[in-house]
């Protein structure tokens, strides 16, 4: 294992936190989905850099589903999406992204006292990686529930996938392939589904503005 | 302290005078070029501040002491924030006296008088830049704080010469810390030398300027003494970037043949970041003043991460 | 044959098949014929598992033995009353022009690919798999909770889906942590994440990492089973969905997903040494029971509270099992039993009596013992069944649960006995004008399948006044496996 692989697996965890921090103040969709491909591609930069440096050829295979699901079929069914549903150039009115950030800031120091006790443990590559990966799902987490269009919730959602997965190669050596293949198969289902959702929306709403969804509530 | 280290920390300061002045018109050309303009000389700055020089300073018949005071004060600051930053040599015989944080501390010093003196004379526009100039100042030195941190962390110093001297001589190992460390501060420095996106240096025309409306009231000798304390301010942030994400060529203590090519390579550097500056203020628009906060947070963001990442990682 | 696959490939040709039949009338009958083979294969499983031990199959990659297979049974059970309740209640909606072909198609189909998620979380051996499987059923019901298109159901199906799809990515962090404290004992070749081969070397697993693990696995599938505070999907869910799918929502997948949570367990238990695992399912079993006692007497929507209902029983098991112990084991197992057969056959009984009404706000549903008194009297008998109400089985299981509280937590008995006091007379002062009094509700134009609601009924009191000594010896069984 050498220590440039360690330097490469770190250099792409620190561009994931970078990527989490810019899906969260990113106003525009279309940008959004460009930088969760980017995400994908970054996380298909780490996983083949562990499978090198730890001669697990099972994450190359891993990394090849990764990179097309996450990196070439997701992103072209959203921009699919945005396109036949006409929200290519929605901006999404943010407040306070600063405050935002702070509670981003907040949240990786969390993810990473939770997961320095755990992390001693890692025998793969890096070991800060897995608060990273923790981090990356707990901002998505805040990026879901910040925004109030369905595209974002969507790709919020998506993106917390992509730090679990970071987290599977990171803290160990990816789960087993029968696994991977299943969530993945589970992923691709359920953007399809989501689609059809939002069509279904649009349909009845006129909008793709969650914040019509909320009527069901105890009163 | 020995004869070589003074004669160091002269020889930095000579350099500072003569090159800041040929920087900005360094940029000034590259920008005009990008812009399909005719490129004034390089000399420009130097015929600008002689012409002013010479002229009459003229000031407010209600301008007090501080107001007289001010460029004398922020053109001090600036020089001795540029021989406190190694640029030729880390063999700095006032580096001890000053560190990473006294730098931005010199910084927030020129910039408290500066406003103090754009008030002193009551005028709207002063008043406003001032304003303005502090909401830039508070957002920008955090982030400026967290850049020079991550950087002390790597080197475990927080005197500039050590940490230049670590970091030039390290082995060459990926540092995602130090590169948004490094955009961070790109986006700082912007900022702090009221450049594009966030002012515009071309003008003293727009409602919405920073830098020129401070020195809206100065004239003369004075107005020559801002000029230069602004040039030195950018080299001093162009040659602090250098030393801090590109420190090779910068002489060791006692290394006279290293230091014989100290110069060259800092001209180099400095160009090229100038031509790079030039490149970023004709891509980007000046942005809205209001967005700058959302700017600086980004900046600050990426120092926060900066620190983090090394913290976390080790990296 | 092995039966186990039989089992699994019955519904998932199933779904296949009823998609590609399409727009047939007689799609349920179909649906129906392949939910009962599936019965047919689950009993087959349970007489091979009772007469020859726990089976393995697949490179061990499923596994049945009498803690699962009493949950197969139970599923493959329910899932064919529910398809028989399906059939008459499907044509009225289809007549009422609420249900397209188009979407009877989707009905039909996802219905036997749930049952297929189902049975496979139940069977699989791998960890991994059971979180694929329960993310599918997710996936599989999301589109049937919508399939009204109204704007209520559209909120509910979203929700579902994003609360549901987030709990569920817990527990994937879970899973990965488990794999990570297991792949440390039992290396990387793929075994790291089979229950059985975990089970046996759950005392080596590292404590430190095993606690952080059951954390996010709990809080994953919890969300699942609707403990409170992530049961937000849950009462929305059941009520915009068509009944039958709320019938095995309510009865099985939440089932299912405490299964999840009890296979787990079992794992945490035996790393940490400590009572931090048994601590924290009390902790939000007892929060469920008493929040959802509380949230019972303002609702207004029959399906509503019937889903409250099933939160606060759910608490009850959750709790149950946190205590642990035989007894506790025993009555939770028997709980989760009695509270599936009998909240499916409240649900089949409430189905028709909101079709007759053409409404499910309970105070427009006035009068059914005159208008069809078998729904009524299903109705009736239900919920003084799931109120728990001697003879029946939720008495029994009730009434242990109490008994072991009061012997070792005394704190808790109050808040238990209080939760039941205020659920008892929130839930039966909405029901008893609903089934007594004047009415002007018409008749159904198919006659109602309330079949299944009486067998569903019969069995939950059967389970009240006598378990067959086979039936307590095997629950016994899965009860001591459970530690």
């Amino acid at each position: 294992m050498t220590s440039f692989s360690t330097q490469l697996v770190n250099l792409f965890a620190a561009v994931l936190l970078l990527i989490a921090f810019a899906m969260l103040s990113q106003r525009r969709i279309v940008a959004l989905i460009n930088l969760f491909a980017l995400q994908g591609l970054a996380l298909v930069g780490s996983t083949v850099t562990v499978a090198y440096a730890t001669g697990q050829h099972h994450l190359y295979y891993s990394a090849g589903i990764t990179f097309a699901l996450k990196v070439v079929v997701l992103p072209l069914i959203l921009h699919r999406l945005i396109r036949k549903l006409n929200v290519k150039w929605d901006i999404e009115t943010l407040i306070n992204i600063p405050s935002m950030m702070l509670v981003g800031i907040v949240l990786v120091i969390f993810a990473f006292n939770l997961a320095l006790p755990i992390s001693e443990f890692s025998r793969s590559v890096s070991r800060g990686t897995l608060g990273i990966a923790l981090a990356c799902v707990l901002m998505s987490f805040l990026m879901m529930i910040t925004r109030s269009k369905a595209v974002p919730q969507v790709i919020g959602f998506l993106s917390m996938e992509n730090g679990l997965f970071f987290a599977a190669t990171s803290a160990t050596f990816g789960m087993p392939m029968v696994v991977e293949l299943g969530i993945a198969l589970d992923v691709l289902v359920g953007m399809v589904i989501l689609g059809v959702f939002m069509f279904q929306i649009r349909e009845q709403f006129d909008s793709l503005d969650i914040s019509h969804l909320e009527k069901l509530k105890e009163d | 302290m020995n004869l070589e280290g003074i004669l160091a920390q002269l020889t930095a300061m000579v350099v500072a005078l003569v090159l800041a002045p040929l920087l900005v018109g360094w940029v000034n050309q590259c920008r005009a070029w990008l812009q399909n303009r005719r490129a004034p000389p390089l000399t420009q700055q130097f015929r600008t501040l002689h012409k002013l020089f010479c002229k009459e300073s003229v000031v407010a018949y209600d301008a007090t002491a501080l107001f007289r005071l001010t460029p004398y004060i922020v053109f001090g600051c600036m020089l001795l924030a540029c021989m406190i930053i190694p640029t030729l040599s880390t063999n700095l015989p006032l580096a001890p006296a000053a560190d990473a944080i006294a730098l931005v501390g010199l910084f927030a010093l020129a910039r408290l008088f500066i406003s103090l003196a754009a008030m002193d004379i009551g005028t709207a526009f002063g008043t406003m830049g001032a304003r303005r100039e502090m909401l830039v100042g508070f957002l920008a030195e955090p982030a400026f704080l967290m850049v020079l941190f991550t950087a002390s962390l790597i080197s475990n110093s927080t005197s500039l010469a050590t940490i230049v001297g670590t970091l030039a001589h390290r082995e060459l190992t990926i540092l995602p810390s130090l590169a948004f460390a490094g955009v961070a501060f790109t986006m700082v420095s912007l900022a702090e030398n009221a450049r594009i996106p966030v002012d515009n240096p071309a003008t003293h025309l727009e409602l919405t300027m920073i830098h020129e409306a401070l020195v809206l009231e100065y004239s003369g000798r004075h107005l020559a003494l801002m000029e230069w304390a602004a040039s030195l301010k950018l080299f001093a942030y162009s040659c602090a970037g250098l030393a801090l994400f590109f420190p090779w060529g910068v002489a060791e203590a006692n290394d006279r043949v290293a230091l014989a090519f100290a110069l060259p390579v800092l001209v180099a550097k400095l160009a090229a970041g100038g031509f790079a500056l030039a490149l970023i203020e004709t891509i980007l628009a000046k942005m809205r003043i209001f967005r700058v906060p959302e700017f600086l947070a980004t900046a600050f963001l990426l120092g926060v991460l900066a620190l983090l990442v090394h913290l976390l990682l080790g990296a | 044959m092995d039966p186990l696959l039989v089992l699994l490939a019955t519904p998932l040709a199933g779904g296949f098949f009823l998609w590609a039949l399409g727009e047939r009338d007689s799609a349920p009958e179909v649906n129906c014929a392949f939910s009962f083979a599936t019965f047919v294969a689950a009993a087959w499983i349970t007489e091979e598992v009772v007469s020859g031990g726990p089976i393995t199959g697949f490179q061990e990659q499923f596994f049945v033995d009498p803690l699962n297979v009493f949950l197969v049974s139970l599923t493959a059970f329910v899932a064919f009353t529910t398809s028989l309740f399906s059939r008459p209640y499907m044509r009225t909606e289809r007549d009422k022009g609420r249900m397209t072909p188009g979407r009877l198609r989707l009905y039909h189909s996802m219905y036997q690919v749930f049952t297929f998620t189902m049975l496979l979380a139940l069977t699989t051996n791998n960890l991994g798999i059971l979180w694929v499987a329960m993310e599918a059923a997710t996936l599989a019901t999301v589109l049937l909770v919508s399939v009204y298109r109204t704007a209520a159901s559209l909120e509910a199906a979203w929700k579902y889906f994003i609360l549901c799809g987030v709990g569920i990515a817990q527990a994937l962090f879970g899973t990965i942590l488990l794999y990570f404290a297991a792949e440390r004992v039992l290396g990387a070749e793929g075994n790291a994440l089979l229950w059985t081969h975990l089970n046996m070397v759950k005392g080596q697993l590292e404590p430190a990492i095993m606690s952080l693990a059951f954390v996010f696995l709990l809080v994953g599938y919890g969300t699942k089973v609707g403990l409170v505070p992530l049961h937000n999907w849950l009462p929305d869910a059941h009520a915009e969905g068509p009944t039958p799918i709320s019938a095995v929502l309510s009865g099985l997948l939440l089932n299912v997903a405490l299964y999840s949570v009890i296979r787990c367990k079992v794992l945490a238990d035996g790393a940490l040494a400590s009572r931090f695992a048994s601590n924290m399912m009390m902790g939000f079993g007892l929060l469920s029971i008493v929040v959802a006692a509380f949230f019972l007497s303002r609702q207004r929507d029959i399906k509503r509270m019937f889903a409250y209902s099933s939160i606060e029983h759910m608490g009850f098991v959750t709790f149950a099992f946190g205590m642990g112990g035989p007894i506790a084991n025993f009555a939770g197992l028997l709980h989760m039993t009695v509270h599936s057969l009998v909240k499916s056959a409240i649900f089949f009984a409430v189905g028709h009596a909101a079709q007759k009404a053409g409404t499910q706000v309970m105070e427009d549903i006035r009068g059914l013992l005159r208008v069809s008194p078998r729904v009524g009297w299903g109705l009736m008998i239900g919920t003084l069944a799931i109120l728990g109400m001697p003879p029946f089985g939720v008495f029994a299981s009730e009434f242990l649960i109490l008994t072991t509280a009061m012997r070792e937590h005394p704190w808790a008995t109050p808040i238990l006995l209080l939760a039941l006091g205020v659920a008892f007379a929130a839930i039966f002062s909405r029901v008893q004008p609903m089934v007594f009094g004047e009415s002007t509700l018409k008749p159904l134009p198919y006659q109602p399948a309330l079949a299944p609601v009486f067998i569903h009924l019969g069995l939950g009191l059967l389970l009240g006044l006598y378990i067959p000594p086979y039936l307590a010896a095997w629950y016994q069984q899965a009860a001591k496996l459970l530690g």
